[in-house]
């Protein structure tokens, strides 16, 4: 008997190395295991066994049945593998195609620029102060040491709705205002960002309408020197760490000394370039000491105080920043240029 | 004002100088210069020749062929085709080998046949401002002088190898609008001293007194404080000296006659206007300078008659007939002439705001009237005046009375300013000397008087722009160098920057409205008229401002909505078949109750909305969705919510003007129990749709500043809810009239605080449910925040909701 179950044995293992499937191998579960199945058809032999042998026959018969079952359990879970697998794989995707993108508009890039000088001044202890696009000609020029019938009144010309009422051409006006409301207290360090005004004909470089940013510093001391490392510090944040800056002497009415202010180029580093017609700089500011006059009219004792005021234009940064060739782009709005900065 | 450097070495010494490099120190030193051109590039073997002879072409009708001495020992034969040409006449001959500008070689040739070896040239062909010359010389060849000699090379005769450098001038320079002026800056750039002409010592007079011959009587004090003038007899009319055309070419100045001339010619020297009267139009031997009575007109110079604003200065004869209005332009009827013999000519000192207005009310603006508008050099009357008299004596033959005949109304006074070294140190940051300081004062040419640890400038009248101390700094300043200025940092009290809760709250929303997927534009503040009568203006006042001058007829208004402008940016996508807009944009709006603006109009900052065409870009996996009027909605709620207003506001069916009538709604803000219209949203009429070709478009306009005013910024954060909720749902036909907001409310009233969400999951009309009927479902969630609830607490709350639902609204219940 001892023999026959090995010869079980080795042939169940024989026949179920050769099973390819899962019905198979439950077919050969049943024909070896099974309450009809040869090992059971073997053992019911054993009653006719001695006493002695019985127990051993037993040991080699849950011996055999161990074996197989192992053999079979192994082979089971490898089918269920199989399986899973090829369930699996049909379910496969196609990676490549696009998957369903998170809508994302664009901020304006002027309004990018205005936020990125925003946050840089911010960070240097500025408030941002804002004034209205109607403004007095009071605030827009006289406050400002530009008297009427004063020749840099050319400069920049003007659309008025009334005598005494226009659209502001600078964001200076809110120098003036909020130089007003501080009622001759210091410190005072603003920035002002918003829409200006010029009887300009709009080509590639000039529009009628079109942004600036103003800074205004007033306190005990400030120096021009003070100017000089505000806005070296300012255009290292916005441009590089290595950008460098040069200071023109310029005229403005409001200030004195006023200075221009250009940095290097944006493009080539200062080695020369088309952007910046291969002068290695690029003016992008205008400066200088707040006018004696400015400040007394403004409310401050100019032996007192001093203070300095900057203004830059927000179009003139975006173009160089972006690489823009035509600023009648940012008043156009095509979605798909718009778009090119719906991105960090 | 175009500065030549043959011409500025009169008054300085230029000698080692690179002008390349002598214009960036002048720009580093606060002038920019713009250019630094060579009056021609490029001109080589160039000569005078003189015309022997000129025979037509035997075989080209427009040719000539030409003998030409140009001083080589033997004659050449050149063909020329200018019409101009003829014999006896002086021209520029570029020989065989000569150099042109643009690259042109000249080398031997046949024309038609007939050897030619070389070319007769015109201005434009050397490289010259061909503008700067009379007509008939622009369209042939340039025509020399008679008197200049045969063979020499034509950049002497002309003074082509001269480099002209172009001062950009800021307002307050105006004292380089002159040769003189522009030594002066420069000399202090090279430290280089100025040496200034001295016509007194030139000038001989006859001994016949002017004064008998002349009289001056201001009678506008205000407005001419200084006028003098010189009288001239046997003047001869004559074109003015080479070397002086040359120098008046290389300004800018069209050269006319010897009389003109020299007055542009002192004008560019000394920055002094002068203007030249023919003495016998000048009726009594009397000026007069007056202001001009209401209706007065005169005929200027270009033969223009003009009418006169009442109080423009101008000069008259004894008859009080206007001859020239002062510092702008001359009348026509005291023009000099071919004929004119005799000569009065004028310096004077106009009052610059008044000469300013004149010229810009006629549109006349001169070179003259560029300088009184900026104020002359009150002290350069007289010695212009006698400059001019010299010249007109050796250039134009005239006689010169004896003396100046003039009124003096009143004379500059001398401005003296201290300057503390301590206040210019601290002011610019600097370390700078003493003696720096008097060094850089002694370069201006600026008299000292000093005392310890300040000095006092004697300011020069030609520097009218400076009038304080802080001027006197921007002058060491700038010759000190603005890059010799240390960069340093704010001393003192540091202070804390940031945003205000508007600006804040503003960012935020545009932040909001881009992870939306909603695009930011930036429109135009100008609008046409038309347009600001399309939307509702959401405020009280309804009254558009104007602009007096406007360019252009489509941006002659201010806006009154965003929408307007909003649509035009739409049409320019859709041209370019960009149909899909989500467009938002944050900007003010001008509005004023008043018919004529005596203050400021109301700016309001506005949120606006444009939405059209698909929800989402058409993809293999997105269906391509129109959008509707919930999209628009969706937004404007989402802003609400963000901003914590949800309780506060309401959206209340509404016919505003734009808008189509069944699909818009007005947004009210409840404001201390009072409902205030702070926005409107809907689609665009469809007839306005049909006009601008945007169908189906969505539109929101929201005022603000309420928004940012209640906002609720406080976050209080809730326990979450331990017990479990139960969710319950109730579809209802009701009448189609029924709003779902108010089926809303009465749920929320009826079920009480158990209620803790309700949401409308379906809607939906058919034939089945019958006429004018509606289905609606809805979810509701009851959960208690101690407990949890029991089937009988939901089922009584839930009962209670639907008959109430069923009594109000005559709601029938679906099963």
């Amino acid at each position: 008997m001892k023999e026959r179950l090995e010869a079980l044995k080795l042939e169940a293992i024989e026949h179920l190395n050769q099973v390819v499937d899962a019905v198979q191998l439950n077919d050969l579960r049943v024909k070896y295991l099974g309450k009809k199945g040869a090992l059971t058809e073997i053992l019911r032999g054993m009653g006719a066994l001695s006493a002695e042998e019985r127990p051993v026959i037993g040991q080699v018969g849950n011996e055999v049945r161990a074996a197989i079952e192992s053999i079979i359990e192994s082979k089971a879970s490898y089918f269920q593998n199989q399986e899973t697998e090829q369930r699996l794989s049909a379910e496969k995707v196609d990676v490549t195609l696009p998957g369903r993108a998170l809508k994302q508009g664009a901020i304006h890039p002027l309004t990018k620029v205005i936020q990125e000088i925003e946050d840089i001044f911010i960070g240097l202890g500025y408030r941002i102060a804002e004034g209205p696009e109607v403004e007095m000609d009071y605030y827009n020029f006289e406050a400002l040491n530009l008297p009427k019938n004063h020749p840099a009144r050319d400069m920049q010309d003007s659309f008025y709705i009334t005598e005494d009422l226009l659209m502001r051409t600078q964001t200076s006006p809110v120098q003036v205002r909020t130089m007003e409301s501080m009622k001759g207290e210091v410190p005072v360090r603003v920035i002002c960002p918003g829409k200006v005004y010029r009887r300009d004909d709009d080509d590639a470089t000039h529009s009628f309408q079109f942004h600036q940013i103003e800074g205004l510093v007033i306190g005990k001391g400030i120096r021009m020197s003070d100017l000089k490392g505000t806005l070296l510090q300012f255009t290292r944040e916005m441009f590089g760490p290595n950008t460098q800056i040069r200071l023109r002497p310029s005229f403005f009415p409001f200030t004195e000394p006023s200075a221009e202010v250009d940095v290097t180029c944006v493009k080539c580093g200062g080695s020369g370039c088309r952007i910046c017609k291969h002068t290695g700089w690029l003016e992008i500011l205008g400066c200088g000491m707040v006018h004696p006059k400015v400040l007394e009219m403004g409310g401050y004792d100019s032996e007192q105080y001093t203070g300095f005021a900057f203004g830059m234009g927000v179009e003139r940064i975006a173009l160089l920043k972006y690489g823009i060739e035509d600023i009648r782009n940012f008043y156009s709005n095509d979605l798909r240029f718009l778009q090119q900065f719906a991105r960090n | 004002m175009k500065v030549s450097a043959e011409w500025l070495s009169d008054y300085i010494s230029l000698e080692n100088v690179d002008m390349e490099e002598l214009a960036e120190q002048i720009t580093r030193s606060g002038i920019e210069i713009d250019s630094v051109e060579r009056r021609s590039e490029g001109v080589s073997k160039v000569v005078v020749g003189y015309v022997k002879s000129k025979e037509k072409h035997p075989d080209a009708d427009k040719l000539n062929v030409c003998i030409i001495d140009a001083g080589l020992g033997e004659d050449l034969q050149i063909v020329c085709g200018a019409k101009n040409i003829d014999a006896g006449q002086k021209v520029p001959v570029a020989l065989v080998g000569a150099k042109l500008p643009g690259g042109m070689e000249i080398k031997n040739a046949k024309l038609r046949g007939v050897p030619s070896q070389g070319m007769i040239c015109s201005a434009k062909e050397l490289g010259l401002n061909d503008k700067l010359l009379p007509k008939e010389q622009q369209e042939g060849i340039l025509v020399l002088p008679e008197h200049i000699s045969v063979g020499q090379p034509i950049n002497l005769v002309l003074g082509l190898d001269d480099q002209v450098l172009d001062f950009d001038l800021t307002p307050n320079r105006s004292d380089c609008l002159s040769m003189i002026g522009a030594a002066y800056e420069v000399g202090a750039i090279l430290g280089r001293s100025v040496k200034l002409p001295e016509p007194d010592k030139k000038l001989i007079e006859i001994a016949d007194e002017a004064k008998d011959h002349l009289r001056i009587s201001i009678e506008a004090h205000d407005l001419c404080s200084h006028y003098a003038a010189r009288y001239f007899t046997h003047v001869k009319i004559a074109p003015s000296p080479q070397w002086m055309q040359n120098r008046l070419a290389a300004a800018g100045v069209r050269p006319i006659n010897n009389i003109v001339d020299i007055t542009n010619y002192v004008m560019m020297e000394y920055g002094q206007p002068l203007h030249a009267f023919d003495a016998d139009h000048i009726a009594e031997n009397s000026i007069i300078v007056r202001q001009a009575e209401d209706g007065e007109t005169m005929t200027t110079l270009d033969g223009q008659e003009r009418k006169l604003e009442a109080g423009a200065l101008l000069i008259s004869d004894g008859q009080r007939t206007p001859i020239a209005l002062a510092g702008v332009m001359g009348g026509l009827n005291s023009e000099v002439t071919d004929q004119t013999v005799n000569i009065v000519l004028e310096s004077a000192r106009f009052d610059g705001g008044s000469v300013r207005k004149t010229s810009r009310q006629l549109g006349l603006r001169s070179e003259a009237s560029l300088r009184f508008e900026k104020e002359v050099d009150p002290s350069n009357v007289i010695p212009a005046l006698d400059r001019a008299a010299s010249l007109i004596a050796v250039y134009a033959g005239g006689t010169v009375y004896h003396g100046t005949v003039e009124e003096v109304i009143s004379k500059p006074e001398e401005k003296r300013i201290k300057l503390s070294l301590d206040k210019l140190n601290v002011y610019l940051g600097t370390d700078i000397s003493m003696l720096e300081v008097k060094t850089i004062f002694g370069r201006l040419n600026f008299e000292l008087a000093d005392g310890p640890g300040e000095v006092e400038v004697i300011v020069p009248t030609r520097r009218g722009d400076i009038t304080r101390d802080v001027d006197l700094i921007e002058e060491i300043a700038r010759l000190h160098g603005y890059s010799n200025i240390p960069t340093t940092s704010i001393e003192g009290k540091s202070t804390s920057g940031g945003y205000t809760r508007n600006q804040a709250l503003r960012r935020s929303l545009r932040g909001l409205l881009t992870h939306g997927g909603w695009n930011e534009v930036i429109s135009y503040s100008f609008t046409h008229e038309s347009s600001t009568a399309l939307f509702p203006t959401l405020t009280g006042v309804n009254k558009a401002v104007k602009l007096s001058l406007p360019m252009s007829e489509d941006r002659s208004v201010l806006r009154t909505s965003l929408i307007p402008e909003l649509m035009h940016i739409a049409a320019y996508n859709r041209n370019r078949k960009q149909d899909n807009l989500a467009l938002f944009e944050i900007g003010n709006i001008f509005l004023t109750e008043e018919d004529k603006l005596t203050r400021q109009p109301k700016e309001q900052s506005v949120l606006g909305f444009f939405l059209a065409g698909l929800r989402q870009e058409k993809q293999w996996n997105v269906p391509a969705e129109k959008v509707d009027f919930y999209d628009l909605k969706g937004a404007v709620e989402s802003v609400i919510t963000y901003l914590g207003l949800t309780d506060l506001v309401s959206y209340v069916a509404d016919r505003p003007e734009g808008f189509h009538p069944g699909r818009s709604a007005s947004l009210f803000l409840n404001v201390h129990d009072h409902k205030v219209r702070v926005g409107v949203l809907g689609q665009l009429h469809p007839d306005l749709a049909r006009n601008k070709d945007l169908d189906d478009t969505y539109v929101a306009e929201i005022l603000l500043e309420p928004l940012y005013q209640h906002a609720n910024r406080v976050i209080v954060s809730r326990e979450l809810p331990k017990f479990p909720s139960v969710e319950r749902d109730i579809a209802l036909v009701v009448d189609t009239t029924v709003e779902a907001g108010s089926l809303l409310s009465s749920i929320r009233e009826s079920a009480g605080e158990w209620l803790t969400h309700v949401q409308v999951f379906d809607v939906f009309t058919g034939s089945k449910l019958g006429e004018n009927k509606k289905s609606i479902a809805i979810s509701l969630t009851y959960q208690h925040k101690d407990r949890t609830l029991t089937e009988e607490d939901i089922t009584q709350v839930h009962d209670k909701v639907v008959n109430e639902l069923v009594q109000s609204f005559d709601a029938e219940l679906r099963k």
